[in-house]
């Protein structure tokens, strides 16, 4: 019987191997469009953050996160935080991984949001693609690497591609969330004043989810940078680059240098994108 | 004892909540059967058969909501379903704009100048209605938590298209008429819980629906409150005469606030009538349980206690009152009444209650409780009168022993 087993190998591996190859000759038309598409917009980002004299960016940065919160201490800390990081000589390298994790982000929010709402629409949709989700988020990220380096070369675009597959789930998993769990009197409060299926979406749905959708995306952020190392090693620039050439050489200075930098990035980014304070105070009653 | 002074009591008590055109339906519903979940032509067939609820449930793992459900509410009238929770009253209420679907029969609501039937009408049609005709009020008041209290009130308007200037006009007006024009750009979080549901209010009355459906409005709020909202809905009532089936399980709301009043009780109508239908000749014992404890004085009025005018003894033109004081009653040509006297003596007429001597001659749609207190000061029976004066009925102390009693019937 064990016999038997081991001599009829299942041949899986080769049958997506197969599957690669064939989108490889037989699709390569749309993978280089997709490819030059996304590392012309990835580098052009990149390329206009880095045009901009750091200082003048970093304080543009400040301004814009005092705009939002309101809370100079939060501004402090992004001016003296990246100005570490410019002192450290990691400022263009940072530039690239803002620009990589922005383009990430956005991607995941433009698929995700519009499929978690179908997905809270339609509970037997969510079902189908709920073991998909799971998948994305454990199957380990080196193997799904292997076939999107085939498909689209060596270079940034794999590794965005790489960090949409695992960031994915989460705006999709909070959309579905805070869709799902609109209370029924507030459906029902707008269906008997006579709501079409857009005026729920738009003037009930999504205002009630808005919330639970942006935890999604500073999520989805915080997920897109955790990539950032494992995307270098397929050729994408930024802070990973230094980690993995640091790692190589065994090089802890430039490890924990490079490190820093994204744990920088990570902090700024998930304090800006956390919900600005109602602008409404609470009253005493 | 003191007794209570009665003219604005009186005033405030006969303007007539009804609107002066009662032969229209505004909704009409016509054995209407609802059902929750699978099986309905099984549940269905069931009923017909006359199997309960339980039963029904046991066997297809239906919900029979309602059975045969018949109601006429007319237009301009408070129309209380009164009954305890699971007895389908939010259910029925809930089928007149279709947030229930109904398994057969008919909902006709009036739209538009004439009667459309909401289980069959086109989608387009029902969203109009919606959107013009029927709005509605919620027990947890469904307002959008995010939004001021400007745009809570302005969301019907707002799905129906109606922006800018003329939406802010009629936002205004409504929240002056619930008294909260000074809230209007907090949100609705900072409200009290009375307060949240007067923007329900507002919001329902910003579409300007002819009918409002109010489920259970007032429960969720405490006493006083309530009391307060309730009082503040009739006021409202008297200069707006829409018509309203509000939902209850709150007996004396029901009494209070309700023109007519459906009891409900197991997806059945078991009763459906007047506060004094319901007190003085209650359907079954169902009914008569529940009435067993109420208050009648607040609740009945003298046309329902009093001893109608043509059951009285006729004596040439004169009506004999009272056969052992020999008090008699004359009327005019109209039917009003003219001139009386205790035996062959005239008695004067006192149209105001204010001179005890005389023959105390009022409204017949004054409260048990001011009948009470003028019976007392009087020296003969009381004589009501209809809104057009015509002499209508008379009561003395044992028409008043016997509505207490609840024996009238």
């Amino acid at each position: 019987m064990y016999d038997w087993i081991v001599d009829h190998k299942l041949s899986l591996g080769i049958w997506l191997k197969a599957l690669v190859d064939f989108l490889n000759v037989h699709a390569q038309a749309v993978f280089d469009f997709i490819s030059v598409v996304l590392s012309a917009t990835v580098d052009g980002l990149t390329q206009a953050l880095q045009m901009v004299p750091p200082l003048g960016l970093i304080g543009a940065f400040a301004a814009a996160a005092y705009w939002l919160h309101r809370s100079l201490a939060l501004s402090l800390f992004i001016v003296l935080s990246l100005l570490l990081v410019v002192n450290l000589g990691y400022w263009d390298a940072t530039m690239e991984t803002l620009s990589l994790v922005l383009w990430s982000t956005l991607t995941c929010v433009l698929i995700g949001v519009p499929v978690g709402i179908a997905a809270a629409h339609r509970p037997v949709f969510y079902a189908a693609i709920r073991p998909i989700l799971d998948l994305m988020q454990t199957i380990p990220t080196f193997v799904y690497l292997i076939p999107t380096l085939v498909l689209f070369g060596l270079g940034t675009v794999p590794g965005i591609i790489s960090t949409v597959i695992f960031a994915l789930p989460a705006p999709i998993r909070l959309t579905q969330l805070g869709i799902a769990s609109v209370p029924t009197s507030l459906r029902e409060a707008a269906l008997a004043y006579g709501a079409t299926r857009t005026q729920m979406l738009f003037k009930v749905e999504l205002p009630h989810a808005l919330p639970t959708i942006l935890a999604g995306v500073t999520q989805c952020i915080m997920l897109s940078l955790s990539m950032v190392v494992i995307a270098a090693l397929v050729g994408a620039d930024g802070l990973g680059k230094p980690v993995v050439r640091a790692l190589n050489t065994v090089n802890i200075a430039m490890g924990f240098e490079a490190g820093l930098s994204i744990v920088v990035l990570a902090i700024i980014l998930d304090r800006v994108c956390k919900r600005p304070a109602p602008r409404v105070r609470k009253a005493t009653r | 004892m003191t007794v209570a002074p009665l003219n604005a009591f009186d005033l405030d008590a006969a303007t007539p909540l009804v609107a002066a055109d009662r032969t229209e339906n505004a909704v009409e519903l016509r054995n209407v059967d609802i059902v929750f979940g699978r099986n309905i032509a099984k549940a269905l067939a069931l009923s017909d058969r006359g199997e309960g609820r339980e039963h029904i449930r046991e066997q297809v793992g239906a919900l029979m909501g309602t059975f045969k459900v018949n109601l006429d509410i007319r237009r301009g009238e408070i129309c209380v379903l009164m009954g305890l929770s699971g007895s389908g009253k939010s259910t029925v209420l809930r089928a007149i704009n279709g947030l229930n679907r109904v398994a057969r029969g008919s909902v006709l609501v009036h739209h538009r100048g004439q009667p459309v039937d909401v289980t069959t009408c086109r989608s387009a049609t029902l969203r109009d209605i919606r959107l013009n005709t029927v709005s509605m009020v919620f027990q947890q008041f469904g307002l959008l938590p995010w939004r001021s209290v400007r745009d809570n009130v302005g969301f019907g308007l707002e799905l129906r298209g109606v922006g800018g200037p003329e939406r802010a006009r009629i936002v205004d007006e409504k929240l002056a008429m619930v008294g909260l024009s000074g809230w209007a750009d907090k949100t609705v979080q900072e409200l009290s819980g009375g307060m949240q549901q007067r923007v329900g209010l507002a919001r329902a009355f910003a579409t300007d629906a002819d009918i409002l459906l109010m489920d259970e409005p007032f429960s969720a709020l405490d006493p006083l409150i309530r009391d307060k909202l309730q009082d503040d809905l009739l006021d409202l009532q008297r200069k707006l005469h829409k018509t309203i089936v509000f939902v209850s399980h709150d007996l004396s709301e029901a009494l209070k606030i309700g023109n007519r009043i459906a009891i409900m009780e197991g997806g059945h109508v078991v009763q459906f009538g007047t506060a004094a239908d319901i007190l003085l000749r209650p359907a079954n014992d169902y009914v008569a349980e529940f009435v067993k404890h109420m208050n009648p004085l607040d609740v009945l009025t003298a046309e329902a206690v009093m001893r109608p005018a043509h059951d009285l003894p006729v004596e040439g033109d004169m009506l004999l009152l009272h056969g052992s004081s020999g008090l008699r009653l004359t009327l005019d040509a109209a039917g009003r009444p003219a001139a009386a006297e205790v035996e062959g003596r005239p008695v004067a007429l006192a149209t105001d209650g204010g001179e005890a001597d005389g023959l105390v001659v009022v409204r017949s749609d004054l409260p048990l409780k001011t009948v009470i207190a003028l019976r007392d000061r009087a020296r003969h029976p009381l004589v009501f009168v209809d809104e057009t004066g015509r002499f209508a009925g008379l009561c003395d102390h044992g028409e008043i022993y016997r509505a207490l009693l609840r024996k009238n019937a």
